[in-house]
């Protein structure tokens, strides 16, 4: 049995819940049977890679939905070899380079050259090209997406390719003026609790309207959460109440908490106790850039318009500094030492103004 | 031998040749999906060649006969710097044009050993002055590097001495977008052009012609507006211009389309984060910003419309303003580095709202 997210993933254009204007803009794109390289970008959770599918079923046909899984081997310039799953159809191959860490250009290279040089031999009954994906676009070097660039010109006649990033800002300019960009905005709240009552109703449950809404509202706008969440809730209770409450995950309780642990007391002992906290959450491969949202998020609560500006600006300044190193447990202890500083001072500083 | 590959050789190689076969059309039974509108429309000739009237007045007495020196190109995307040579190289060579021109861009292994293999080798050929068809043709190959700027300086090194020793048959053509970025000694071994960013009125002329000759329905202002979203990038611009019409076919393009595309931020959008940042609360910008991060748009081109915005506002003194701008700069730059979105654009909206609210001199 499969979870309701793939259960119910819509696998044809026309049957998008939402952004249905662009789906349609996307369907005449495709009628034509070619298409310019895509960019897709959009937060998680909006539905990019749905539309990517379906993208491809529509031009292809169902032939896209047999997938194998293969093992690909590559060797780098210094002779070390280095192995990549990409997920294939007859029509398309998908990768995700940036697996490989600073080896992604060999991927991108050889890859798509391999794809792109194979031409097809029968064109009548096929499109003459193949479509390669490739996911996380905005995590590849630099390095790789320069490789990208010349390649997408070159090989336009038997290859398209479909990039898929969460923030297009951090993808090179000359990758966006060669491709169409497909924003891809997050659901609505109004729009998620139309999906979850759709899912209920295909699972032939009934969701109250305030439970949905209590869900999409949770959900920070992401479907799959919202989805996955509704399904937990099933798991929990059924039939549903309107006030039932809602699973959260663990983590981010967790995380509301060791900020509450900053606030109590800000000494070197407490900094050492929530450490511990935080090592405990990369362990469990928590992104540090949730982690710097979540606790800012709720360190500002506690402070007073001048200082909250004065903390989302460190959380900035340090955040950047973890991109550039790697070992993230610094940086967010910094942070946290950090605004324990500040956090002392404007306390006592308030004291002192009281007497 | 020779003749039986020569013969073979229009079919196989026809991967390269296709856009040109495409537009005579010349092969029947065969379904050609339209070539995008960026290589259909890429000048053949260096004639051609919009707006570059240096360059292209060096380039074509070479082509008279002139001496032909190492080249330089180097500008902002979009100017023309590959086609230009491109055109150049079919213009000299014609029909020799594959066995005289060595193409090596970035997404061909370069590394230090390429250089000494690869491109050694293909500049130690000899080349004759003459075709096979006996009419007269420079005696020289050409060597292109295209984004040369990403070679490795190691590899830039190993083209020192390879490009004095074998100036007599091998000429390079360095392609960059950044000059800085390559090392002193070759810059100094070849001539510089400098290809200056298009004006509006050249990128206008051609994005006219173009969609006359396409039947491209657009509403007036529409070609206008997307030449202030392509700055001076012709490439984007046609791109663009071909995404948004195959998008919408017949219906004609208007100009909600063209932002769109181009992934430009409503102004309405940043009228409202304006008003936030003056109404001093951080409870309000922060569902903003988190409401405008899961819209998708890129904080890239947030921080850009922002300067524009920022740079001409009348609300703001000039101290205020460079404040502003300083921390523009900086978090622009931790985004090219990978930062989090939603974390810089707070970063930059508070130091914007606190210079709005609190520091009035």
């Amino acid at each position: 049995m499969s979870l309701w997210v793939d259960k119910h993933r819509p696998t044809n254009l026309s049957k998008l819940d939402f952004h249905k204007k662009q789906a349609a803009h996307l369907k005449k794109l495709v009628h034509g049977g070619d298409f310019p390289h895509l960019l897709v970008y959009g937060p998680s959770g909006a539905g990019k890679k749905t539309r990517i599918l379906c993208l491809l079923r529509e031009l292809y046909g169902a032939g896209t939905e047999k997938l194998r899984i293969e093992h690909q081997h590559f060797q780098t310039p210094s002779k070390r070899k280095i192995e990549i799953v990409t997920i294939a159809s007859n029509y398309h191959i998908e990768v995700n380079p940036s697996d490989v860490g600073i080896y992604d250009r060999v991927v991108v290279q050889e890859l798509l050259k391999t794809v792109a040089q194979t031409q097809q031999l029968e064109t009548n009954s096929q499109r003459e090209f193949k479509v390669v994906i490739l996911n996380e676009v905005d995590k590849l070097t630099k390095d790789a997406q320069h490789a990208l660039r010349r390649t997408m010109e070159k090989y336009m006649s038997t290859c398209r390719l479909i990039l898929c990033c969460n923030s297009s800002s951090k993808v090179i300019p000359a990758i966006k003026s060669r491709c169409l960009g497909v924003r891809v905005p997050a659901p609505t709240v109004e729009q998620i609790v139309t999906v979850l009552q759709t899912v209920c109703k295909k699972e032939s449950l009934s969701i109250p309207p305030e439970l949905a809404e209590r869900i999409a509202e949770k959900s920070n706008r992401n479907l799959r959460r919202a989805i996955l969440m509704c399904e937990s809730c099933r798991v929990q209770q059924y039939p549903f109440v309107p006030d039932q409450d809602i699973p959260e995950p663990d983590w981010e309780v967790f995380l509301k908490e060791t900020a509450k642990l900053i606030v109590q007391e800000q000494s070197p002992r407490k900094l050492f106790e929530v450490r511990g906290r935080i090592y405990e959450l990369l362990i469990h491969l928590i992104p540090c850039e949730v982690i710097f949202k979540g606790l800012l998020k709720e360190l500002v609560n506690n402070c007073d318009g001048q200082l909250k500006g004065e903390v989302t600006q460190l959380a900035a300044y340090y955040e950047h500094r973890l991109q550039l190193g790697n070992k993230a447990i610094y940086h967010i202890e910094a942070f946290i030492a950090k605004f324990m500083s500040i956090y002392k001072k404007f306390l006592e500083e308030s004291m002192a103004d009281v007497f | 031998m020779e003749a039986f590959f020569k013969g073979v050789r229009p079919g196989t190689s026809g991967l390269k040749d296709k856009t040109g076969s495409q537009k005579d059309g010349s092969k029947p039974g065969r379904k050609q999906a339209p070539p995008p509108w960026v290589e259909k429309y890429r000048p053949k000739t260096v004639d051609e060649v919009a707006f570059q009237e240096e360059v292209v007045t060096v380039l074509k007495k070479t082509l008279q006969g002139a001496d032909f020196p190492n080249l330089l190109f180097y500008g902002p995307p979009g100017t023309g710097k590959t086609s230009t040579i491109l055109a150049l190289g079919r213009q000299m060579f014609g029909e020799m044009y594959r066995s005289r021109i060595l193409e090596l861009n970035a997404s061909d292994e370069r590394g230090i050993q390429v250089i000494r293999e690869k491109v050694k080798n293909f500049a130690q050929q000899t080349a004759s002055n003459r075709t096979p068809e006996g009419k007269p043709c420079p005696a020289f190959k050409i060597i292109i590097l295209d984004e040369a700027d990403s070679m490795t300086k190691a590899a830039q090194d190993a083209l020192r001495r390879t490009m004095e020793r074998q100036s007599k048959s091998t000429r390079f053509c360095l392609i960059c977008n950044y000059v800085s970025r390559i090392i002193g000694p070759l810059t100094s071994r070849c001539s510089k052009f400098r290809f200056k960013p298009l004006s509006k009125d050249i990128l206008i002329q051609r994005l006219q012609d173009i969609s006359e000759k396409e039947s491209v329905k657009a509403e007036p202002g529409v070609l206008e507006s997307l030449v202030d979203i392509s700055e001076g990038d012709l490439r984007k611009a046609i791109t663009f211009l071909q995404s948004a019409h195959r998008l919408k076919g017949d219906l004609g393009i208007n100009l909600d389309d063209i932002l769109e595309i181009g992934g430009v931020v409503p102004s309405k959008w940043l009228d409202k984060l304006f008003d936030i940042c003056k109404s001093d609360s951080y409870e309000k910008l922060e569902t903003f910003v988190t409401d405008m991060v899961a819209e998708g748009f890129s904080a890239g081109q947030l921080m850009g419309q922002l300067h524009d915005k920022i740079v001409f506002t009348e609300e703001l003194n000039d101290k205020q303003k460079s404040v502003i701008c300083n921390r523009l700069a900086v978090c622009d730059h931790r985004l090219m580095d990978g930062a989090d979105e939603f974390l810089q654009i707070m970063d930059m909206m508070t130091v914007i709202m606190h210079q709005l609210c609190h520091a009035s001199s």
